[in-house]
């Protein structure tokens, strides 16, 4: 099932499904604010600790994936995506060897890069939103990546 | 968290992650906006995406239609039946104002008809029910379960029992997006109902509040005013009620006032709503001084 750090296509597109569902599955007013960005977490978390099983065309489909279900300008989150899952690609390397503190803190900087990528473009496009309170999900985000590294752990020892 | 890669394949530093593929995707991606900022050019594959997309939006919500649909099954004796004795007492009150208005349509025919304009009333409507997705917080869209299937177009009025919702942004085969009234990107000609004032009323992107940012100091405009669409502009038939108004600040240091107003549409609650056609000839005998520019959904 698991060789070596990659993930069986079955369970990728799994997680994949149901981090795109998440993305919209209806949550009261403040919590919708703080919902991280699930897809991103899952291309990073792919990216960084399971390279093989996955690759740059997988960001950027799931990218666009998340572009229709959010109908947003298509191609938005593919380049924010494709982006930061080629910079987590390259640094696998030293980030998998840093403690899990240094490992939030690169994860919370490639999330900041992601929501930047998409605030430029719908202010390009002409849809800014300037509220301050759409980065609360980068930390929201970045909180959630000791449970994931851990989660990710379990499932592959165990194999 | 450093672990050893059983696999034996070789994993050089940078090999998986080379430059050449990331540009291809960017400038695809970047191809891909542009093509898709300038509207219709990717219509099919939006189609298309949103066919494929449709089964996980409505997923995402099954749970929480499952409770609601249990509660309302579970729902208490006493309550239906006060549920249904005020269902009765709108129904009579209804009927009432229906007798009225079957007199003064009828009147209001012949008048149009002696002023050669026609009547725009909406002539059929369709139910269509929302599908609770969070597409955008900061963007007040929602998801219908209804699409060109069903003969739902683009620019399409959306109303509800109490106003006006919004407009159909975006139509795929089985689903549809709705622009409300209340998006940031979107305007709406209205109309004073005690004046005749034409305006235009703005989202402001927060569900319970319109702005009215083009009205002149000297405009006649009182706090609990009533909006109804103006109908210019063709995409809302017009005399439907709007909003009311809510706050009207006189800063003679300023051109304009500020006026808000709150929609009458459940915009954040509404379970469903109706889709509505009507007869978009626009015959308007008078010139518009404060002609207004189209309600745009983009």
């Amino acid at each position: 099932m698991i060789s070596g750090s990659g993930l069986s296509w079955t369970r990728v597109a799994a997680l994949s499904l149901a981090a795109l569902t998440a993305t919209v599955v209806p949550l009261p007013g403040w919590l919708a604010l703080a919902r991280p960005d699930f897809v991103a977490l899952v291309v990073l978390w792919l990216a960084l600790l399971a390279p093989r099983s996955t690759g740059l065309l997988y960001a950027w489909s799931m990218g666009l994936a998340l572009d229709a279900f959010r109908g947003v300008l298509l191609g938005q989150h593919a380049l924010a995506l494709v982006l930061i899952a080629w910079i987590a690609l390259r640094l696998r390397l030293q980030v998998r060897a840093w403690p899990l503190l240094q490992q939030t803190a690169v994860v919370f900087a490639l999330l900041w890069l992601d929501e930047f990528v998409i605030f430029w473009i719908d202010g390009v496009s002409g849809h800014p939103v300037t509220d301050w309170i759409r980065w609360l999900r980068v930390p929201v985000g970045a909180a959630c990546w000791p449970l994931a590294a851990r989660v990710f752990a379990r499932t592959t020892t165990r194999g | 968290m450093s672990r050893h890669d059983p696999d034996a394949r070789p994993l050089l530093l940078g090999e998986p992650a080379r430059g050449l593929p990331l540009l291809a995707l960017a400038l695809l991606s970047i191809g891909l906006m542009v093509v898709d900022h300038r509207q219709h050019h990717l219509a099919v594959v939006r189609q298309w995406l949103s066919v494929a997309a449709f089964p996980f939006q409505w997923a995402a919500q099954a749970p929480l239609a499952a409770w609601t649909g249990l509660q309302d099954r579970l729902a208490t004796r006493s309550r239906l039946e006060a549920e249904n004795i005020r269902l009765a007492a709108d129904n009579l009150a209804l009927r009432l104002r229906l007798m009225r208005f079957a007199a003064l349509e009828q009147e209001n025919h012949r008048l149009r008809a002696a002023r050669d304009s026609s009547s725009r009333i909406v002539q059929r409507s369709l139910i269509a029910e929302i599908v609770r997705a969070d597409l955008d917080p900061f963007r007040q869209r929602v998801l219908v379960n209804k699409g060109s299937r069903n003969g739902v177009f683009r620019g399409q009025a959306a109303i509800d029992a109490a106003g006006i919702v919004g407009q159909v942004a975006r139509v795929g085969p089985v689903s549809a997006e709705v622009i409300l009234i209340s998006d940031p990107m979107h305007s709406i000609p209205v109309q004073l109902n005690r004046t005749g004032v034409r305006t235009i009323a703005v989202g402001t992107g927060r569900s319970g509040e319109l702005a009215l940012p083009w009205l002149p100091q000297s405009a006649d405009v009182e706090v609990d005013d009533l909006l109804v669409s103006s109908g210019l502009g063709g995409v809302f038939p017009p005399g439907y009620p709007v909003g009311r108004v809510t706050r009207v600040e006189r800063d003679p240091a300023r051109p304009l006032l500020a006026v808000d107003a709150v929609p009458f549409a459940g915009l954040d609650r509404d379970p469903e709503i109706l889709l509505v056609w009507f007869d978009s000839v626009i015959v308007e005998p008078e010139p518009v001084p404060t002609a207004a520019p189209a309600a745009a959904a983009e």
